[in-house]
């Protein structure tokens, strides 16, 4: 089918000649009175509040304004800042979310052994060991999957300097300054939660085929699981953990209310000094949407050369829908 | 065992505060998701319907808004509308103002945080709708379509059942997203729902972070959690029976 040809959906036939017509028709009457509704709800309003004045955007746009320079520098270390908590916190969860999901897998096989050659004593307690184990796993994931990434981040920040001067006996020099590390604490606990739930999700909706035939190689629980089931499930549930690196992106800029200097609490400092408040969230906002849009670009094209790969195995489970996943 | 005694002791000191942050946290979720649920019903119709600039217009929204931290939104409806010299007004909705009270109160930032809240969340809604339609086989309309079914006909018959099915559980997950992201609330304004009380207390009221860790994280586990395993049964369900 030719490209500029518009194509039946589900909703619609491919359109004939004369629905082609009244579409024409319709679009160029609804696009002028879109434009109509924009210019006068959002620039007029705007223009009387004076919006739109050189004095307010000139330090953002225009080069040759005084301020362009200082201000571009702050904003360039924001993102520094914002990309480099950002890259932390990506590195931390998805290391510690692949042990966790490894864990969990582990705990689960664990609990269907039943210890039938040991003594009857030491087969219970380690039946009853491996389900609390369980328990407390599935209890920590539970938790911190429901808790707002914010609460985590807050109280990390508040926990930590209590902790290290309960451990140190040194209120001084032991106390992390940066709240960067909280940040990168406080994401990372969420996170490899999230990605270990995807990957754990990932490895059971493998063919079960895999591990018997693993275990029939002499392979051990734990060598499948790493060996075999991982690496599988890395690759399927590749673009939901791209997706995942988005969300992450995004939430960086939940440090700004912990005072890390990052991108937008730059915002907050220009808009401090300069007072547009519009025009500085504005470029903010366009900054972030530059980054996450790469990358949400970045996951469709993960997807696509996925699924064109050769070597997968016949039935892949579905994996999920691109659409990236709210934080 | 003394210090277990002495956090049960904090928790139940606050269990008011705790009760009321639960409350004001629950009416900000129930309005926000109301609002999501309209606006993003309505991109999501303008994202799926024939004419090219309605669909321009949605994926415009759903882009800015899904690609922008909720933060900086925030920040955005706490220090720059009221720049603008708008208050939200227009959500001091009459008789609604009387169930949810602080709708009606001459501060703004509840507002804000729902106006903000809702947009943020629409653009997910869209498009948990719009991959529920999309989820429908084309021939399962043009089957519709071949029988005679009419438009409207095609859609309550045929379409929007099957995409019901395609979309509640993602939908689902986003709604809980939003419970979660409720908490941001607190720190633009909105004085006493769960994350403002955990805020006041450790920091202006000293008291010890463990304790009222534990009890706001309650507040916040009570809504998500059920909701969550809900979701895992549905889901498991539907595979079942597909």
């Amino acid at each position: 089918m030719k490209k500029d040809k518009p194509q039946a959906t589900v909703l619609y036939d491919a359109p004939g000649p004369r629905a082609r017509t009244i579409n024409l028709v319709g679009s160029v009457v609804i696009g002028i009175l879109l434009i109509f509704l924009a210019y006068q709800f959002v620039y007029v309003p705007l223009d009387e509040k004076e919006q739109f004045s050189g004095e307010l955007w000139g330090p953002l746009l225009d080069p040759s304004n005084e301020n362009f320079d200082r201000v571009w520098r702050r904003l360039g270390d924001g993102l520094v800042n914002t990309l480099k908590a950002a890259a932390l916190a990506i590195v931390a969860s998805f290391i510690c979310g692949m042990a966790l999901a490894v864990l969990r897998i582990q705990l689960k096989s664990l609990m269907t052994r039943r210890f039938l050659s040991l003594h009857p004593v030491l087969r219970y307690t380690l039946r009853t060991l491996s389900w609390i184990l369980n328990g407390v796993t599935r209890f920590c994931v539970e938790v911190f999957r429901g808790l707002p990434v914010i609460i985590t981040i807050f109280f990390v920040s508040r926990l930590t300097p209590e902790i290290a001067n309960e451990v140190w006996y040194n209120p001084v020099s032991y106390i992390p300054e940066d709240p960067m590390w909280y940040v990168v604490i406080g994401l990372t606990i969420y996170n490899m939660v999230v990605i270990a739930e995807i990957l754990r999700s990932g490895m059971e909706g493998l063919p079960g085929g895999q591990k018997e035939a693993a275990s029939s190689l002499g392979l051990s629980s734990f060598q499948t699981t790493r060996l075999i089931l991982l690496p599988q499930s890395l690759k399927i549930m590749l673009p939901a953990l791209i997706s995942q690196l988005v969300v992450i992106l995004k939430d960086t800029s939940l440090g700004a209310l912990i005072s890390y200097t990052e991108l937008l609490n730059v915002g907050k400092q220009v808009i401090g000094v300069l007072d547009n408040p519009l025009q500085t969230y504005t470029v903010v906002a366009v900054i972030y949407i530059l980054l996450n849009y790469s990358l949400s670009k970045l996951a469709q094209y993960a997807q696509y050369r996925l699924s064109r790969s050769r070597n997968r195995p016949k039935k892949l489970p579905k994996a999920p829908p691109t659409v990236a996943p709210m934080t | 065992m003394n210090t277990i005694s002495e956090y049960w002791e904090t928790i139940w000191q606050y269990r008011d505060t705790f009760r009321s942050g639960f409350w004001v946290t629950l009416q900000i979720c129930v309005l926000s998701a109301t609002g999501a649920l309209l606006i993003g019903s309505l991109v999501a119709i303008a994202r799926i319907s024939p004419v090219p600039p309605l669909r321009a217009a949605g994926t415009a929204y759903v882009t800015i808004f899904r690609n922008t931290p909720l933060t900086v939104i925030m920040f955005f409806a706490a220090f720059a509308l009221p720049e603008l010299g708008s208050n939200a007004d227009f959500l001091r909705i009459p008789g609604l103002d009387k169930i949810f009270g602080r709708l009606g109160t001459d501060l703004p930032y509840f507002r804000f945080a729902v106006l903000a809240l809702s947009m943020y969340t629409a653009a997910f809604v869209c498009e948990a709708i719009r991959s529920g339609i999309n989820a429908v086989p084309a021939g399962q309309a043009e089957a519709a379509r071949s029988l005679g079914l009419t438009f409207i006909q095609n859609l309550r018959h045929v379409v929007l059942p099957q995409a019901w099915k395609a979309a509640i559980v993602p939908l689902g997950s986003v709604i809980i997203a939003m419970i979660k992201n409720s908490a941001l609330a607190g720190f633009f304004g909105v004085v006493g729902d769960l994350s403002q009380s955990a805020n006041s207390l450790t920091s202006a009221g000293g008291e010890p972070v463990i304790p009222i860790f534990i009890g706001i994280s309650i507040g916040y586990l009570i809504l998500t959690v059920p909701l969550g395993l809900l979701l895992d049964q549905v889901e498991k369900r539907r595979a079942v029976t597909r």
